[in-house]
Parts: structure tokens; sequence; C-alpha cells
């Protein structure tokens, strides 16, 4: 069969809705935006555990820090599924790690904001992983079978984030005026950079095309940003939050909120490396596996040196 | 003056548990740093086993006192000189060999103690030992792994490691270190005599430290003491400074 005919029988089983699994025909294009992807959200789970790192050792309270600890806990399983997963396709987890911390790779740009006040626990938690969620339930379903198994797995953690984020502020809304104040500061920050998670508006999107074509994407970036403010703004307004948004209005007719301009300009410098944060992620992960080298050696050392006595015993 | 059952299980419950609070802690200090995914992973699963155990402790500790306070009012109201911790785990974190020759040698001696906790007449306490005993077994394998592979790895992770655990040594007998307090629990019968944990940690230590390849510190080295009296090396009071900013700051405030 040519290259053009299983193609075609490809773009078939696409249409019928079936799952294709790593080992199955693809085209290398498509082979290509996967490993992409999926490692830039590999990369965003690991990177996205240096904002809440940041105040474990800070956590108003025991049971606080506990959750807070099993949530990035969590982060860090959930890059290692997906990182597995690309390896599915053909490539290393340690490549993929030098492409990051060579500046060749991207990840969410939500990640290069500081979080700066207790309270960016709680606004991480309910809008960074609810925006997660509304994307990933979508990658559920999927058509590529080893991402759509990882979303599935890593939804129902991610519920469970974003719960124990919305505790946060509501509880701080709840509280003295100088946590509301905290409160209220945290969603001013990370409001906007929320939205922006979803990716530019669909007509900059450029690599959209070919993911919607084979399912791996199946709703717009704008669709999905449209879905997550919808469920967000009433949140907000339950527990007194206001959104930094003055435009903001709801439209009867269509049931939608309606948002003012996002700032784009920001968001691709963010994504091109000028974020407030992105010399200091990449250098903190770069230290990390910088100084763990020698671990990693001793490990290989002491297996490859284990292996060759139990053989030679055999 | 004799002191009460109460105000001596008090004072043996905060040693137990400003142990793990504070080890826990230093442990989380690894949480997105670590020198592979995996090991973030472990490092951040073990601290929470910790903050878990100190919960536990500390609010059986503040029901001893009888003062009204909690978990949380003893973790984040508290100044150095009132935490019981040894001095080993407020140490800093160190590099990647420190941590683990810290944490062979701290959670060997756990694992042994709650095994012993276990038969405490205070039921809460026995409880809390049963769990405990069953985390820190795996606290046990996880480090006794790292020591095996640093120690015959390579010749760098080898000379690192023996460099840690000469360097952890000498917060050993602090580590083990006891008193009236304790023995008159053991009298009363509230916990076991705890005399022979230190010998079978030997052993049990010396055992893996020769299978790694490595050699026992010196014997002779001088030992730091003081932590279960309150007197501690400088590095406790940084890590309480950050542990307790928020309720130190806002003391009204609920979370
Ligand atoms: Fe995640
Ligand atoms: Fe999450």
């Amino acid at each position: 069969m040519d290259d053009a005919a299983k193609l075609k029988e490809f773009d078939d089983r696409i249409a019928r809705g079936e799952i294709f699994e790593p080992k199955d025909w693809m085209p290398e294009r498509l082979r290509k935006q996967l490993i992409r992807m999926m490692s830039q959200h590999a990369h965003s789970e690991v990177v996205g555990m240096l904002p809440e790192g940041n105040w474990i050792t800070r956590a108003p309270s025991l049971r606080r820090k506990m959750i807070l600890l099993a949530k990035v806990q969590d982060e860090g399983g959930h890059g290692l599924y997906i990182y597995s997963g690309v390896e599915s396709l053909g490539v290393r987890r340690e490549d993929l790690i030098d492409e990051l911390h060579a500046g060749k790779a991207k990840y969410s740009s939500i990640f290069n904001y500081p979080s700066l006040l207790w309270s960016d626990m709680g606004a991480i938690g309910w809008l960074v992983d609810g925006a997660a969620i509304v994307n990933q339930t979508t990658l559920a379903k999927c058509s590529f079978g080893p991402y759509a198994r990882a979303m599935i797995r890593i939804c129902k953690e991610e519920n469970f984030h974003k719960k124990q984020g919305y505790e946060i502020l509501s509880t701080m809304m709840a509280g003295t005026p100088a946590q509301r104040a905290m409160a209220q500061d945290s969603i001013n920050r990370w409001w906007w950079p929320s939205l922006m998670m979803f990716g530019p508006t669909d007509k900059d999107s450029p690599n959209s095309i070919d993911l919607m074509r084979w399912g791996i994407k199946r709703k717009s970036n704008d669709d999905l940003r449209q879905r997550f403010i919808d469920m967000t703004v009433p949140q907000a307004h339950a527990i007194g939050l206001t959104i930094p948004d003055p435009a903001l209005k709801f439209n009867k007719e269509t049931g939608h909120w309606e948002i003012g301009p996002i700032n784009w300009e920001e968001f691709f410098n963010v994504i091109n490396g000028n974020g407030p944060c992105n010399k200091e992620r990449i250098a903190a992960r770069k230290h990390a596996h910088d100084e763990g080298k020698w671990v990693r050696e001793a490990a290989v050392a002491y297996a490859q040196k284990h292996s060759s006595l139990e053989r030679r015993a055999a | 003056m004799a002191t009460s059952n109460n105000a001596a299980l008090f004072d043996f419950l905060l040693r137990l548990g400003d142990d793990q609070l504070v080890l826990g802690q230093r442990l989380a200090e690894w949480c997105g740093h670590g020198p592979i995914l995996e090991e973030d992973i472990a490092l951040a699963n073990i601290s929470l086993d910790l903050f878990g155990h100190a919960q536990a402790v500390l609010n059986l500790a503040g029901e001893m006192e009888g003062q009204g306070r909690d978990a949380d009012k003893l973790a984040y109201f508290r100044e150095a000189i009132e935490f019981k911790n040894c001095l080993l785990v407020e140490q800093p974190r160190g590099d990647f060999a420190y941590t683990i020759a810290r944490q062979i040698v701290f959670s060997l001696r756990a694992y042994l103690l709650w095994d012993e906790l276990t038969k405490s007449s205070n039921e809460t306490l026995a409880g809390i030992a049963g769990k405990a005993k069953k985390e820190s077994r795996y606290h046990v394998t996880h480090a006794s792994e790292w020591v095996l592979r640093l120690g015959d790895g390579t010749a760098d992770s080898h000379a690192r490691l023996q460099n840690a655990l000469d360097e952890v040594w000498r917060f050993t007998k602090d580590l083990f270190a006891t008193d009236a307090i304790e023995q008159q629990l053991a009298d009363q019968k509230i916990i076991p005599n705890l005399g022979g944990l230190y010998g079978k940690w030997l052993t049990m230590l010396q055992e893996l430290i020769t299978k790694a390849t490595l050699r026992m510190p010196d014997p002779g080295m001088f030992m730091q003491l003081g932590g279960r009296t309150g007197k501690h090396t400088e590095h406790l009071g940084h890590m309480l400074s950050e542990l307790q900013i928020l309720p130190r700051s806002y003391p009204d405030a609920r979370w």
C-alpha cells in the first residue's frame, strides 16, 4: 500500500471515531505534532510544580500543607504518565527534557507567572487546574490511545486539585479583610493568564488544523475558553470575588459571558521567553537536572553492575 | 518535683511529633527539585507520610497537655527552644547523598521505634504507631535502595555518600538520647522500654552499609546533643520562620 492509500485508510479510521495506537501507521506530520503537543503537556506538568512548590513550606496549616504537597506530587505523576505516552512514539524522555532546558520546547505560559501570596495556591488550583480540566476532558476523548488514557486517569485528580483551590479562596473570602484582599489580588493576577492557557484565538493557531483533522483536538481554543469562562464567572461571584474585566457582561440571548479583549501581546511575550519567571523556571529545572546527574549515573552504574553479577551467577 | 504521667507523655510526644514535622518540612523542600522526576514523587510521598504522623502525634500531645492546643497550634506557635526534635532532622537538606544518609539513619530508627510503640498502653498512640510502622517500612526500603545504588554505584556517588554518612553521624547520639521522662513512661508501662533500640539499629545499619561497600563512620567521633531539651542548631529558627509565617502574621485568620 502506498502512502496515499495509507493516509486514506487512516483518515477513514479517524472518521469512524476509531482510536489509534503507537504501533499503528500514522501520518509522519501527525506523529511530529503529537510528540510536540504531548511533550509540551508533560513539561507543563513538571514546570507547573514550581509555582505551587514555592508555598509548600509556608502553607498555613498542616492540613493545607498536606493537600498542597499531595497536589504537587500528583502533577509530577501526570508528567510521568504523559512522558511515557510520548515515549511510545519513539522518542526518549531525556531528549525531550534536554530540549526543554535548551529553550527549544515550550510549556504552558501560565507557569511563568510568580506565586506571590498563599491565595495564589487557591487561584492556581481553581483557575489553572480548572482550565486544564476543560482542556483535558476533551483530550480524554481524543483519537490517540495513550494520550486519551493518560487524560482519563489525570482528570480524576484534576477535579480534586480544582476543588482544593476553590476551597482555599472561599475560606479566605469568608475570613478577615486582609484575607479577602489577598484573594482578590490573586484573581486580579491569575484571571487573564488562565484565559490565555487555551492558546491563541483560532485564526492564529497554526497547528490546530491537523490536530483537529485527526481527532486529537476536538474543540477549538475559543470554544474551550468560552466553556471555561461560563463555568468560572458564577463561581467567582458566588464567593464575592470580582473578575478583573470591566467589559465582562452576560449575554442573555446566547447564554454566554462575554469578556473584554485578551492582551495577546503579553501572551506572545511570555511564550517567547519574556514572562516574569521564564528564566527562573528553566534555571530551576536545569539546576535540579544538573545536580542530579551524578545520582542518575550512579543508578545506571549500579543496575549494570548488578545485572552482570546476576548473569554470572546464573 | 515529680512529673505527672500526662506531662511526661506530652514531652515524649513532642519529641516524636517534632521529628516527623521537621523532617517532613526538609523533605518537602525537594519537591520540584529532585534528581529525577520519580524521586520528586517518592520524597514528596515520604514527606506527606511524615506530616500525617506529625499531625496525629501532635494532636495527641495537645490532648495530654490539656491546654486546648492542637497540632496546628503546636506546630505554628512555638519558638525554636520549645521544639523537641533531634538535631539530625533540622539540618539543611544538603545534596541528595546527605538526604539519603539522613533518611536511612532516621527511618531505620523510626521503624524500630514505631514497632515498639504499637505496644503502648495508650491506645491512640498504639494506633498511630501501627499505621506509621507500615509507612516507615517503605521509607526504610526507599532509603536502603539508594544507599546500595549510591554506595555501590560510581566512585563519585560512593565518595559522596560516605562523606554524607560521616557528616550525619555526629547527630546519631542525639537521635537516641534518652532521659528520666522516657524512663518514667517505661516504668509506668505507658511505652515499652526503648533501651534495646540502639543496638538493633546499629546492627541493621552496619549490615546495609557493608553491603553497599561503605564503611561505618568513626565511632569515637564527638557527638552533638541537645535537640530533646530544646538546644538546637541555628537552622531550626530559619526553618520555623518559613513554616510559621502565615499564622504568625495573621493570628486571627482561619485558612
Ligand atoms: Fe496535572
Ligand atoms: Fe492539577
